[in-house]
């Protein structure tokens, strides 16, 4: 009964009205650090992009590349005695760096929300699930307790959460794993925000589960309209979801594209490597998997030149600029940025000898 | 080799049997009240058939609170089981006391998920991976120190790291250090228990091939236990499917990504978000509602009939047994699916 052909071409069309090219959201030469004894930790440095309504962005990166840093800032979450964060966010043209806790705490919910990665801490354990979806919504709206609650138990339907009328008055620790998953996905979209940033969201899950988030995300967005980040290190989820693929490295940005593109002709060693090491379903099954040699790096002694250098297996191919200088993020067509060292045509014979045959 | 034979139809080639597992069954009470009476059972485990062979990897994978891990800490006797036998190198050590399975600890050892808590912050790296040695007295050619400088090489770390603490480590090398200390005594049998899920994408490949090097290098047998069903592919030679504490589906590994035949097993295969753009637009995929039941009250007969498309009246009333469909493929299931030869056992009605 519940077997079902995934059909997008089926989507229903976006509000002609609401498609608009105009970017949304813009972050503009983003940089969070933070100080601390050992030094000063670069999390996010010198990060940008732009992201449109009703389009998806994924944002891949492995544990401290600083992807959950800058979804924070973005929020208006980092506390301002700990994080020094500098540059300029803009959501809808509004600088958010730089605004007064007050004004990032009314857009908090109504123009841009989040879905945390762990749904059992980010739910208060005190109250139930209706009662904290309502919250979110009266700070927003002028309503009486009814009309939210009404609003809350219709949102809950929406995420598919069955019963949802007798499930709005359970605790949070009532729910299972996907539930509670989708409990926090229904008070997020409970203001129908602009901007919807979603900090690993299926990463406790099981597959199945999963697979079922991940629709409930598509769908809600094709009817909202709202631009969607999703921050992963998952690549098949991102491949699942996104438009549009930024991968960061050590605080910064290394690659940014369209989903194909991304996929089909990766630019980047880095993203070379992540491919490498992820054992694929939809291949044959491959002798060894190709890991990425060494650890992710510090982020208080970043390296110089490249901050990848030193895990990367072609950096000897330029003359040693890989240690020295940081390579800025190029434009190789068509939108698809990168930075590296390596001349286009080195870039294209690697990939086309050397990792493609092997992925 | 004196492994019984099981009902299920193991007729399995005939290669050494390290491990075999018969009506496993691991129930944990609930008790409530003053008298602490019990009121029920998590059904964590509910009869579980299957046999390890030498120099194999065998998988358990499935969801959440399918009784995978309850299986893993079984195998290694962590815990008792309620019923059912375990039997390893002909030695049955269901309900052997800790005293008596300790020697035994040496042939059967655990690689643990989480390599944050599974090594003790005030211990160094050599007090870590020497203790096997020291709880087990065994006597090295030249000295502990040196036995356990070999292991950090054998694992990739470097003889240096002897004298530092598990917090100046990624998780990445603190999971090798767990593996080393995990080989130490070269355990005949390693249940590995989602050994690679807490590690980035690029270093948990560096694991895996690790986990697979040391395999062919010191001919170990692992009982993989995961979730994560490409690194399984990648891995396994055998795979074994969960369900709600019961095996639903058995078979190698090939067979059971090629074709599998438990509507459970084609779900979750579905499931997998595949890395590629382009598939995003053509693939079929088969949507499971809802969420696993209770395992304190699971559904009658078959556990997966609540939630599968093709249940029929027969799911809620009667169990499938897990029987042979194809050589070495065991499902249990009524209407299995890509079962082509429709010469099933009588009892498992075949239908495309």
């Amino acid at each position: 009964m519940s077997s079902q052909t995934e059909d997008y071409l089926d989507a229903p069309e976006p509000r002609p009205e609401q498609v608009g090219g105009e970017t949304f959201l813009e972050v503009r030469d983003l940089k969070v650090h933070f100080p601390t004894d050992d030094g000063v930790v670069k999390s996010v440095d010198g990060l940008s992009f732009q992201l449109e309504r009703g389009k998806t962005l994924g944002i891949v990166g492995e544990s401290g590349s600083g992807k959950s840093v800058t979804s924070l800032s973005i929020m208006g979450l980092h506390k301002a005695g700990t994080a020094k964060v500098s540059g300029e966010i803009l959501l809808n043209g509004r600088n958010l760096i730089g605004a007064s806790r007050e004004e990032v705490r009314q857009l908090r919910g109504k123009n841009m929300a989040m879905i945390f990665q762990d749904p059992l801490s980010a739910m208060h354990p005190y109250y139930t699930v209706g009662h904290q979806i309502i919250e979110a919504y009266r700070i927003h709206h002028n309503v009486s307790k009814a009309v939210a609650r009404k609003h809350a138990i219709d949102m809950l339907d929406r995420v598919g959460i069955p019963n949802p009328k007798g499930r709005a008055d359970d605790y949070p620790h009532q729910f299972s794993g996907g539930m509670r998953q989708r409990a926090m996905i229904a008070m997020a979209l409970s203001c129908d925000p602009e901007l919807l940033i979603a900090d690993e969201p299926t990463t406790a899950l099981d597959v199945t589960v999963q697979a079922q988030i991940l629709d409930l995300i598509r769908d809600l967005q094709q009817e909202f309209n709202s631009a969607v980040i999703i921050i992963t290190h998952d690549l098949g989820v991102v491949a699942e979801l996104a438009d549009d693929i930024l991968v960061m490295y050590a605080g910064r940005c290394i690659e940014y594209g369209n989903a194909d593109d991304i996929f089909r002709e990766p630019q980047h060693p880095y993203t070379w490597g992540l491919l490498g090491s992820m054992p694929r379903l939809d291949r044959d099954r491959t002798d060894r998997l190709l890991p990425i040699k060494g650890t992710p790096p510090s982020l208080i002694n970043v390296p110089s030149g490249c901050p990848f250098h030193p895990r990367c297996s072609f950096s000897q191919l330029n003359g040693g600029s890989s240690e020295t200088e940081v390579p800025e993020l190029r434009d190789v067509g068509g939108g698809h940025q990168v930075a590296c060292h390596l001349s286009a045509d080195d870039r294209l014979r690697v990939w086309t000898t050397e990792i493609k045959p092997k992925l | 080799m004196t492994a019984d034979v099981s009902e299920a139809g193991t007729e399995q080639p005939t290669q050494e049997e390290l491990l075999s597992v018969t009506g496993l069954q691991k129930h944990f009470p609930i008790r409530r009240g003053l008298l602490q009476r019990k009121v029920g059972a998590v059904q964590a485990v509910d009869g579980l058939d299957f046999s390890v062979v030498k120099g194999e990897t065998l998988s358990l994978v499935g969801e959440s609170g399918c009784g995978k891990t309850t299986t893993g800490r079984l195998l290694t006797r962590l815990l008792e089981p309620t019923a059912g036998r375990i039997v390893f190198e002909g030695k049955d050590i269901s309900h052997v006391s800790m005293a008596q399975m300790r020697p035994l600890r040496r042939d059967i050892q655990m690689i643990f998920q989480d390599p944050y808590s599974s090594l003790n912050p005030r211990h160094t790296v050599g007090t870590i991976v020497g203790a096997p040695f020291r709880l087990q007295k065994v006597e090295t050619p030249n000295g502990v120190k040196r036995a356990v400088q070999d292991l950090l090489e054998l694992v990739g770390l470097s003889p240096e790291h002897y004298n530092r603490y598990p917090h100046e480590f990624s998780g990445g090398q603190r999971q090798r250090i767990g593996i080393a200390r995990t080989l130490a005594l070269r355990p005949k049998l390693i249940v590995a228990d989602e050994p690679v899920s807490a590690l980035d994408v690029s270093i948990q490949a560096q694991v895996v091939n690790l986990l697979e090097d040391l395999q062919d290098e010191l001919n170990l047998t692992y009982v993989m236990i995961a979730h994560d069903l490409s690194v399984v592919r990648h891995v396994s030679d055998r795979v074994a499917v969960m369900y709600l504490g019961k095996i639903v589906e058995l078979a190698q590994s090939k067979d059971l990504y090629e074709r599998p035949m438990h509507p459970y097993t084609v779900a979750l295969l579905s499931a997998v978000p595949i890395p590629d753009t382009a598939r995003r637009t053509k693939r079929e995929r088969i949507r499971l509602t809802g969420d696993v039941p209770s395992p304190v009250n699971p559904p009658a007969a078959c556990r997966f009939h609540t939630r599968c498309w093709k249940a029929q009246e027969i799911c809620s009333t009667e169990e499938p047994p897990l029987v042979d469909l194809a050589p070495g493929h065991q499902v249990a299931c009524h209407f299995p699916e890509n079962a082509e030869p429709p010469a099933a056992p009588a009892e498992a009605p075949a239908e495309s």
